[in-house]
């Protein structure tokens, strides 16, 4: 906001200040029908992708000078966005627009905003936490300072003492039903190990308690003056020791899903096609190393939050969630309630990356509402989305790989641990999105083995690339070494071995699978990427002490999850002329909702505008598993493509049947039908309708079966500097194959977005525990996800397919884009500096110290 | 964010604020730090941007600098021409890993009364040989040189109730030629190392400021031009528990990058003397 004109930071700015001055904020700087010039740049870049970001950006960008706007990493260094990457941002902030208008019936391929993009702009968009309900009460929770003991007893008595405070909620409070936070359709595919609030806490920053109070205030001053006692049970953070003999077990409970309770084992698999020994016996060369990704974190900027109320007699949920669907299911199941007697819904949501995959918020404001009939908010700090919220599980890979000397891989042998923390939730099922990276190579011998494991570290969750992206860096960057050992260039070495449209696609088990791929979308995506290096390589280092490399990584993605998923859109053409479309898919900036308006406009003959979508709300829409795992297209777009296309179908119908023109001969036409030669208005045709009690309304459901297969890859040409262990990114490609493009500036947009999450991922994130296995930077000033300085521009090349079984023939694209990032970086360092780093993150003080003293200057 | 413990702020405090102090008091100047973070043991905080203190004045002695002086002042400070370190003022308010936004309402004084390691005006001040204006709860002024202000990561001399009301840099000091070296893990971030040359002109006496990457400041002081020898034995010198481990740098790393970068400082500055 700007106090007198000049921008500051709201949060860190003591209110007392504002008295007697001038304040601005984003709803006063324009509003729809008089934007202020930079809010009409960023509708127009568009410069957002989830949009929490946007108010910030465009209050600072509103205020910039002209020598700011030169310099914008360092004007905007006060302004982290982790969706976009940021070089939309510079569009909007340099006025580059690239969004376009539809014609009637051709929205498809075309960049057309998105829906919610007036209100983004303007700060009327309502986030999850932008409302306000009277008498609403609020909650805290104390988390646990052990990461594994026993709560022997909890003294409430001081902190119910507190002024305003109304309740204090331990394990003994809650129902004593296990469930699983993750959200998946099938809630048997994870285990149900979690208490709302249990009696022994197994991370350090588990909850122990939750104190409901008038204020947060007086919430945390309950949670201060909570007297615990715990006893301190033995920990173990690392999953190889978990699952010695002799370590203390986690989960004691008999529960059939835990293969091995003993040694903390979640989950094995162990899956063996061919025969590995003997592939290895045939290969000329083998390479094996192991390679380890840590955890990280989402660092979606609105945090975890919901509030719950009564209303009419009926529990409602508003809530941060990437399935509101799900979340309704499991507290249906936690509080005993009937599917109708609650309901569950967002608003827009600010950021996902899997992170709201999950249900860790609205149990306890359910809890409290139901318990109290009051009004409950709980909202998460930036430190708790650290330390309780779940990250991407940390994986240790082993690969091991033979070939013959022309290439040809001989075996493919993948040994990989996943620590999924404390809790199994998303445990097993990341373990088996794993075998992607070995499903990518042709290779008549394979075998993988994996272990979830629990550790008492914070439970892992689901994140952009969901299981893939630490088997990638491992598979990508032994595929890196294997290429040098036999002396071929790594792209051919791909070339030569990745699976091709005809031959089966082989993880886990050799048998019938669901999946469509007929077009050889990867193989062009790593020419494209070979021509994007070779065309730039004359850039010039940044300087002598520069040692410049290239890398490359590719990686495949189904186009939806294994595991049910499932999606209803009703579609209703409304007396007001506008086709009102229900789908229950969450919008959080993967651009989904843009584009069901534009298959919807595309199948009803008309434009976005004549479009309205209603979303993510149990009351108003029908079931969807949830925007995850790039299924908001690929599912619930199918969905409502099928129910606009049969609203279509009965319009034309009664408009044949009105007309007596035969129904072959009537196409729509925006806000009428043809029929033949005549054009019969829409609005005669409604009211027809009406006289006759019939309305233009359908439903259609549609499955994450069959799938598809996305693939891509990424380039980087780096320069690493010999003394300090700095890396620079020099340029960046990514080509992708997302099918039919629904909308160019949003695929991009999503790629560079993969790419910027992937490079902090790679390069700058670290999340650093204690020996007590307590993180020690839970900040954004200590965990420094990229800002704006930190991103490269990256070019994104589309190859164009049309195999795909999705809407259109479009793919989902917002997921796998990240997984080829830390691998292409690791492989373009270790051509830089003939050093391999097997373990990121790549920063700068792990890097130097493994560095060449000297090194002779290159010539030639 | 909301700071739910303080119950109270003192808006127009006396001309001697010290002499209200109580416990569970903070002075407040930007507030840009204590707002940033929870402050359970805080109940009131006392407002010194209320005193108007004046921000620069540069007198022939030197330039005083009210500790209420706003980061964006004294970046736009205009300096006299025969001034030599307008860059490093320049580079060491663009070492905050904060943004613009934030210079228009943080204080010199605040900055360096957090003392943190990567404390910039910390770094600037000590390079430049400052000293500080101290007044104690009981009305009693000291006077403390930068160097020995800071004592260990978010550790300083102050003793309760006693505040920090100006920091002079001698005339001397800011005709010393100065070249600075920073580095971050992240492009912008938060100062892993931070390092200031100062020479005297036409004399071999050098200064080695070494922040960030100690708990504490550290000044190396060099009689004559160091050769590479006595430079990297000087920095050897620095006690090992000096060298900061923290989410932005290891203790190896930082004194790696130490030994890199007061070698590019003393090139730096040594360059176009004669051979």
């Amino acid at each position: 906001m700007w106090l007198d004109g000049a921008p500051v930071h709201s949060c860190i700015t003591p209110a007392f200040r504002a008295d007697g001055r001038e304040v601005t904020t984003i709803e006063g700087l324009g509003r729809p029908g008089a934007l202020h010039p930079v809010q009409r740049r960023f509708a127009q870049a568009p410069g957002f992708q989830c949009g929490f970001c946007t108010a910030g950006m465009i209050m600072t960008a509103a205020a910039f000078t002209e020598d700011q706007k030169e310099d914008l990493p360092r004007a905007l260094k006060g302004n982290l966005c982790r969706c976009t990457g940021y070089r939309a941002i510079e569009d909007a902030v340099k006025g580059v627009g690239a969004v376009e208008t539809a014609v009637p019936g051709k929205a498809v391929g075309r960049s057309v905003g998105a829906p919610a993009a007036l209100d983004v702009v303007t700060g009327r968009a309502e986030f999850t936490m932008d409302t306000q309900i009277d008498g609403m009460l609020h909650l805290k929770v104390l988390h646990s300072p052990h990461a594994h003991a026993r709560i022997v007893s909890v003294d409430k008595s001081a902190a119910l003492a507190v002024p305003g405070v109304h309740r204090v909620y331990t394990w003994e409070d809650v129902p004593r039903r296990r469930f699983t936070t993750a959200i998946h359709t099938d809630h048997l595919v994870d285990p149900d190990d979690t208490y709302i609030l249990d009696d022994t806490v197994r991370f350090a920053g588990q909850r122990v308690a939750a104190v409901l109070a008038d204020t947060v205030g007086a919430a945390e001053e309950g949670c201060r003056r909570l007297a615990v006692e715990y006893e301190v049970l033995p920990a173990v953070f690392d999953p190889e020791a978990a699952m010695a003999d002799g370590a203390p077990p986690l989960h004691g409970s008999p529960d059939p899903f835990v293969r091995d309770p003993v040694h903390n084992i979640l989950l094995e698999l162990h899956s063996h096609i061919g025969d590995v020994d003997a592939g290895f016996a045939a290969a000329d060369v083998i390479h094996e190393g192991t390679y380890s990704s840590p955890r990280v974190q989402h660092a979606h900027l609105e945090t975890h939050g919901s509030i719950a109320w009564i209303q009419d007699g009926r529990l409602n949920v508003r809530t941060s969630s990437q399935s509101p669907p799900i979340a309704k299911v499991k507290l249906e199941y936690l509080f005993g309630l009937r599917p109708d007697r609650l309901r569950v819904f967002c608003a827009r949501v600010g950021g996902g990356f899997g992170g709201k995959q999950e249900v860790i918020s609205e149990d306890l404001v359910a809890l409290a509402t139901l318990d109290t009939g009051r009004p409950t908010c709980l909202e998460y700090t930036r430190e708790e989305e650290f330390t309780t919220a779940s990250p991407r599980h940390p994986m240790t890979l082993t690969v091991k790989l033979g070939a013959k000397a022309d290439g040809t891989l001989t075996a493919v042998q993948v040994r990989n641990v996943s620590n999924t923390g404390a809790y199994g939730n998303h445990g097993g099922e990341t373990v088996y999105a794993g075998g992607a990276a070995v499903m990518i190579y042709r290779c008549p011998n394979k075998k993988y083995d994996a272990y979830s494991v629990y550790t008492n570290t914070v439970p892992s969750g689901a994140l952009r690339g969901y299981g893939m992206t630490q088997p990638a860096f491992a598979v990508e960057s032994a595929m890196d070494e294997l290429a040098r050992a036999l002396h071929i260039d790594p792209l051919e070495l791909r070339r030569r071995n990745i699976v091709r449209p005809g031959e089966p696609l082989l993880a886990l088990h050799d048998g019938p699978d669901d999946v469509i791929f007929t077009e050889d979308g990867l193989a062009r995506c790593i020419d494209l990427v070979e021509d994007a290096l070779a065309r730039t390589a004359d850039r010039p280092p940044p300087g002598p002490e520069w040692l410049v490399g290239t890398g490359v990584a590719s990686s495949l993605h189904e186009t939806a999850p294994p595991t049910e998923h499932l999606s209803e859109a009703w579609v209703t053409l409304g007396d007001d002329l506008v086709y009102e479309v229900c789908v229950g898919t969450v919008e959080f900036g993967e651009g989904t909702s843009t584009a069901h308006v534009q298959i919807a406009a595309d199948q009803l003959g008309t434009t976005p505008s004549r479009i309205r979508l209603v979303q993510s709300d149990t009351d108003r829409t029908g079931f969807d598993t949830g925007a995850f795992a790039s299924a908001g297209l690929f599912v619930a777009g199918n969905a409502v493509l099928r129910a606009a296309g049969a609203v279509r179908d009965r319009i034309l119908r009664f408009a044949a049947a009105r007309t007596g023109v035969h129904v072959v001969l009537c196409t729509m036409d925006d806000d009428a039908v043809l029929c033949g030669d005549r054009r019969v208005p829409l609005a005669e045709l409604v009211a027809l309708a009406r006289t006759g009690g019939i309305r233009f309304t359908a439903a259609r459901k549609a499955y994450g079966s069959p799938r598809s297969v996305t693939s891509n890859t990424q380039g980087f040409r780096v320069a690493v500097h010999r003394v300090t262990g700095e890396i620079r990114i020099l340029y960046s490609v990514q080509a992708a194959d997302a099918g039919v493009i629904v909308n160019p500036a949003q695929v991009r947009g999503q790629v560079e977005g993969g790419v910027a999450q992937g490079i902090g991922f790679a390069l700058t994130e670290n999340h650093h525990l204690d020996a007590g296995g307590v993180m020690v930077n839970p900040t954004l000033r200590n965990y420094r996800i990229p800002a704006y300085a930190d991103v490269p521009r990256t070019e994104v090349l589309l190859v164009d397919s049309g195999d795909s079984v999705g809407p259109m023939r479009s793919k989902g694209m917002a997921e796998c884009c990240i997984n080829p990032v830390a691998p292409a970086l690791a492989n373009a360092v270790h051509d830089a500096t003939g050093v391999r780093f097997r373990a990121l993150p790549l920063t700068p003080e792990r890097v130097y110290g493994r560095l060449p003293a000297e090194r002779p200057v290159p010539t030639g | 964010m909301d700071l739910n413990t303080v119950t109270e702020v003192v808006r127009r405090p006396s001309e001697r604020p010290g002499t209200d102090w109580r416990e569970g008091d903070a002075w407040l100047a930007g507030g840009t730090w204590l707002y940033s973070t929870e402050q359970p043991d805080l109940r009131r905080l006392i407002d010194l941007t209320a005193l108007d203190w004046e921000p620069l004045v540069l007198t022939d002695e030197g330039l005083e600098i009210g500790a209420t002086c706003t980061v964006r002042d004294l970046y736009a400070f205009p300096w006299p021409e025969d001034r030599t370190p307008g860059s490093l003022f320049r580079a060491s308010c663009e070492a905050f890993l904060s943004s613009f936004k934030v210079w228009n309402a943080a204080t010199v004084g605040g900055n360096i009364c957090l003392s943190l390691p990567a404390g910039p005006m910390i770094t600037l001040t000590v390079a430049l040989e400052a000293r500080y204006e101290l007044w104690a709860a009981d009305g009693s002024v000291r006077f403390v040189d930068a160097l020995d202000f800071v004592t260990g990561d978010h550790r300083n001399v102050l003793a309760p109730g006693e505040l920090l009301r100006r920091v002079t840099i001698p005339e001397h000091a800011l005709r010393r030629r100065t070249a600075h070296r920073r580095f971050s893990l992240t492009r912008l971030g938060r100062s892993t190392v931070f390092l200031v040359g100062t020479r005297r002109p036409h004399a071999s006496q050098l200064f080695l400021t070494v922040t960030a990457g100690t708990t504490r400041p550290v000044r190396i002081a060099f009689d004559s031009l160091p050769d590479a020898r006595a430079l990297r034995q000087s920095i050897e010198a620095v006690p090992a528990d000096v060298w900061f481990a923290d989410p932005n740098g290891t203790p190896d790393h930082r004194r790696h990058l130490t030994r890199h970068f007061a070698a590019e400082i003393c090139r730096e500055l040594t360059a176009g003397d004669p051979p």
